[in-house]
């Protein structure tokens, strides 16, 4: 069984330097509750991989203003003005991903996998110092798993096994980066006990996930 | 840019949906083909953070905070619609089941090639989504201004920005015409009505193929 913890708990079991997989897409589905308590507790020196910068004010945008963030693996800066400016300022590292691709390395950490072989990027500067891989003719880019130490997720409810719902589409990334972490706490509206969820409609296993809590609850 | 333009643009990227296609329309200019699909087309518009079936955006106060497209903007789900995560989405995108994908761009040239997601030094968003769909979609229609703010060409000989993607796009719609990559070069396909060729030349650096008969719209 899971074990039910607060925002401010699940903030103090984040080390600063950690790696830190973050789910949800422009702030839609973003364990804020998680990200608020490690604002409050000043958690930094983060390395964190997440589809977008968000924007200053929700999701990890929080983290960017706090100055928390040394590092990221990111698709998305453009609505975060925060971020590019400390990246022009050599403030922040930034590797730039494409979306699909981000979310097949953080997915092949999760599966086990070495790495991905991807078209994106091909003849683009996301190529440069990689190794191309010719598989029947086409060339594609190998791209390695990205590994992290923490997955950070919301979703809508959780039962006491750790199996997950979604609602819409803050469903996003949040099953991908949780199968990637090493620990997975997952932030979510509502807690119900074992049996309460329909098995068809677990769209993340509670393998998965070691922590729970309710949105909120600090 | 002027609301007349972008109902053009708009009207004119409507006319490459066929019924039955599945869309994905970027932020901005390609969202408003949405106003002008004929009736009787029927197509499914994806929005890649996970979603197929996207609607019109919800009448206020009854915005959905888990219901949002790929710019983060509200929006509601069709009878049909369908969610998933991020990654069966980009399956979708790079295994080629997107018939069509509509982008801005900064720069596109003659050869097909994109530069939209970065200027070095200036402006550096990210490419997000966008590699993976010009890659992996059937087709890659690049809608934007035939010239920037400054009036310089946007249709290049070869773009000088950092590429989205190598010899991907098919068709290119702007305020002033239609071009389509094809085997003996860019197509000068269509021009705007009340514009002459040579217009559309001089504010073309790209060599433009001109057929017998160029149509307007």
């Amino acid at each position: 069984m899971v074990q039910q913890i607060t925002a401010a708990k699940a903030a103090a079991m984040i080390k600063p330097g950690s790696r830190v997989a973050i789910g949800g897409f422009l702030a839609a589905g973003a364990p804020e509750s998680i990200i608020d308590a490690l604002v409050e507790q000043k958690i930094g020196d983060l390395h964190i991989i997440v589809i977008a910068s968000d924007w200053e004010d929700r999701g990890v945008g929080k983290l960017v203003v706090n100055r928390l963030v040394k590092s990221a693996q990111v698709s998305h800066l453009g609505t975060n003005k925060a971020i590019q400016a400390q990246m022009n300022a050599g403030e922040i590292e930034i590797e730039l991903v494409p979306q699909g691709t981000l979310m097949e390395r953080v997915r092949a950490f999760g599966a086990g996998l070495g790495g991905i072989l991807t078209p994106t990027g091909l003849g683009t500067v996301v190529e440069e110092g990689k190794q191309i891989v010719n598989v029947d003719g086409k060339d594609y880019i190998l791209e390695p798993a990205i590994a992290s130490d923490f997955a950070i997720i919301r979703a809508h409810k959780a039962d006491k096994l750790g199996n997950l719902t979604f609602s819409k589409t803050s469903r996003n990334s949040n099953p991908i980066m949780a199968m990637a972490g090493k620990i997975t706490i997952a932030e979510v509206d509502e807690i119900v006990e074992i049996g309460e969820l329909d098995p068809e409609q677990v769209c993340c296993p509670g393998v998965f996930v070691n922590y729970i809590l309710k949105t909120g609850e600090v | 840019m002027a609301n007349d333009k972008r109902a053009m643009i708009g009207a004119r990227i409507a006319k490459e949906l066929k019924d039955g296609d599945y869309v994905n329309l970027g932020i901005g200019l390609p969202t408003e083909a949405v106003n002008h699909i004929p009736p009787g087309v029927h197509v499914v518009f994806q929005s890649e953070n996970g979603m197929l079936g996207v609607g019109p955006n919800p009448p206020a106060g009854s915005e959905d905070k888990d219901l949002v497209n790929a710019g983060g903007g509200y929006i509601t789900a069709l009878p049909g619609a369908s969610y998933f995560d991020s990654a069966t989405s980009f399956a979708i995108i790079r295994g080629g089941h997107i018939d069509i994908t509509v982008l801005g761009a900064l720069q596109v040239d003659q050869e097909g090639n994109l530069a939209n997601w970065m200027i070095p030094g200036k402006m550096v968003p990210g490419m997000g989504g966008a590699m993976d769909l010009v890659t992996g979609a059937k087709k890659v229609i690049v809608a934007m201004e035939h010239c920037d703010k400054y009036g310089n060409p946007k249709v290049l000989k070869k773009c000088n920005l950092p590429l989205t993607a190598k010899g991907k796009v098919s068709v290119i719609i702007t305020d002033m015409a239609v071009m389509e990559l094809r085997e003996e070069g860019l197509v000068l396909c269509e021009i705007a009505e009340g514009l002459t060729v040579e217009e559309v030349v001089q504010a073309t650096e790209a060599d433009l193929v001109i057929p017998c008969v160029v149509n307007t719209f």
